[in-house]
């Protein structure tokens, strides 16, 4: 990073990053947390057309501001939706390939997008049970994902303790063999920068560099070997109008603290 | 766990689907559940909970209940610690993201007392809904290469018979009992749900008795006033029973939210000390009560009447 302070967060950094890769008129899958925040506010800046579909059963979400839902199950979820229908019903959306594009956390990724939140050891005798999949294995399994997480050694992992939610498992084709044989892993937001998969190995590859950071930062701060894309880039860092659509959203930094 | 389809049939048959008034209370409705009972709850995370039952069979001292529900969050707390259930089946598990991981959910299964069924979100739906269509599996196509499959017997992966592709099965899921909080409903039974329904219908279909809590008794003609807001038919249901914030401290769809500050509190007083705190929690809030009202009055009037003036807030333009 620079000397200089940056005047954002590294949750904020995440949740507009993120924002920037949802295009006008897609249909988004969302989890709770960054990826709601940063779908929210796509909607407001460049993306209006955005539909967001939460697994509590919400179709065209339109999250109000300073009321943000604990969940993606509570009625702060339904305000202004177009449609509330069963948690059933909304996981088949993606089933029946209406949704454009997942986007969810992590607590752990590999090189090939596997992302575990279900137990950090073995099954048996974990070290952490973590709170488990809720839709993220359904939504990794059907559809292209965007992930927000935080870029750590201890997160960014050759391979996870526990595939919950499947990325491009052992690299290749192994996803399609499973029976996957839609979606898969299409981008990595952190704060160090954008990540995507190479298209043959599989592989996690550096796209992008937020300002500031070099590619030593982010590789010691993965766990395996990045593979680096030809024509590296660099983002632009969150503008002004970017953060304070934001804070508005999250007055209470109940998600971007 | 699967039953097989002429004992299903058998059970529902045996059932009395007459057209009768089930108005009971919550101890008489706690009578339904037995002991090692399969229990299906409905409602998801922080929403239309049926707590008040929960409380009621926890008050009860029922054992070995195995809870299946589509999300678990702090009634999956209180049922660990309290030994009515050392069984979950469940898709995710915490109080909530803003809590962080549950100390109690890990407390209770990295040392094995008691288990967390991972399944996932539209597995747990579909296992219902197999339950509802009284078949006895149904085909997804997520799972597959997972770890997830992995950990579970009781799903398998298949070739399709038509297409050849590769799908993962799931067994339908029949609870001895659901356990079902709506906004309002008959004597009968027949129940409208406001908002989310989650999967509370197939729920409702899939089970072999349903215990319904409702905020409100309202009258038949008012039920056919609007039917199209009727989720349940009253032939499912065997017992109704009337609760005011049956879901508190958490949500009921337009009638109030979570009661934020209250769970703040609950998750603070885990904090230093999960078990202590979790025992000291249902000593003062589950087990002292007088009633349900008791109840209500330990949580207080003024966080009741805010969760309420937020909850139909969501009807304001």
């Amino acid at each position: 990073m620079t000397t200089d302070a940056p005047s954002y967060t590294a949750s904020e950094l995440l949740a507009v990053m993120s924002a920037r890769l949802l295009r006008d008129g897609q249909v988004v899958f969302a989890g709770v947390g960054i990826p709601l925040l940063a779908a929210s506010l796509a909607q407001r800046l460049h993306a209006p057309g955005l539909t967001i579909l939460f697994e509590g059963g919400t179709i065209g979400a339109y999250v109000e501001p300073g009321r943000l839902p604990p969940s993606t199950n509570e009625q702060r979820c339904t305000r202004r939706a177009n449609m509330v229908l069963s948690s059933t019903d909304v996981l088949l959306l993606l089933q029946r390939g209406y949704v454009d594009v997942g986007f969810m956390g992590g607590a752990q990724i590999d090189q090939y997008g596997n992302l575990n939140s279900s137990f950090i050891g073995s099954p048996q005798q974990p070290a952490t049970r973590l709170p488990g999949s809720g839709g993220g294995n359904d939504i990794a399994s059907l559809t292209e994902m965007i992930v927000a997480m935080k870029q750590e050694k201890r997160r960014f992992v050759e391979r996870v303790d526990f595939v919950t939610s499947p990325g491009f498992l052992s690299g290749g084709t192994s996803r399609c063999q499973a029976g996957l044989v839609a979606g898969g892993m299409f981008r990595v937001v952190t704060d160090l920068g954008l990540l995507g998969f190479d298209e043959v190995s599989k592989r996690m590859t550096l796209l992008a560099l937020h300002p500031g950071v070099t590619v030593e930062q982010v590789q010691a701060n993965t766990g395996f070997e990045l593979l680096l894309a030809s024509d590296l880039a660099v983002t632009d860092p969150p503008a002004e109008n970017e953060l304070r659509v934001l804070r508005d959203l999250d007055p209470d930094r109940l998600y971007t603290a | 766990m699967t039953l097989a389809y002429d004992e299903l049939c058998r059970r529902t048959r045996e059932r009395d689907r007459s057209l009768r008034e089930k108005v009971m209370t919550l101890d008489a409705a706690s009578a339904l559940v037995p002991d090692g009972a399969m229990v299906g709850i409905g409602g998801s995370t922080l929403s239309r909970t049926p707590l008040a039952m929960i409380w009621a069979l926890i008050r009860a001292g029922r054992r070995d209940l195995v809870c299946a529900r589509s999300i678990s969050s702090s009634e999956g707390e209180l049922l660990f610690a309290s030994g009515a259930s050392r069984h979950l089946i469940t898709s995710w598990f915490s109080l909530g993201i803003v809590w962080g991981v549950s100390r109690i959910m890990r407390a209770y299964t990295e040392t094995g007392r008691a288990r967390f069924e991972e399944w996932s979100h539209l597995a747990i739906g579909l296992r219902f809904r197999a339950g509802a269509m009284g078949v006895p599996f149904l085909p997804m196509r997520s799972m597959l290469g997972s770890d997830v499959v992995a950990q579970l017997p009781d799903a398998r992966t298949i070739d399709c018979p038509f297409t050849g592709e590769k799908l993962a099965l799931v067994p339908a899921l029949n609870p001895d009992v659901a356990l079902i909080h709506v906004q309002r409903c008959d004597a009968y039974g027949n129940a409208q749900i406001d908002g989310l329904p989650f999967m509370d219908v197939d729920l409702a279909l899939a089970a072999n008795r349903v215990i319904l809590t409702t905020e409100r008794i309202v009258s038949n003609d008012q039920i056919r006033r609007r039917p199209d807001q009727t989720k349940v038919p009253f032939f499912a249901v065997d017992a109704v029973v009337e609760v005011p914030f049956g879901c508190a401290p958490h949500e009921c769809y337009g009638v109030y939210e979570p009661l934020f500050d209250h769970l703040d509190r609950y998750a603070a007083a885990l904090k230093p000390d999960a078990a202590q705190g979790i025992r000291d929690y249902l000593e003062c809030y589950f087990y002292q009560p007088k009633s349900w009202i008791d109840y209500l009055d330990r949580i207080g009037l003024a966080e009741l009447l805010d969760a309420a003036r937020r909850g139909q807030s969501i009807y304001d333009d």
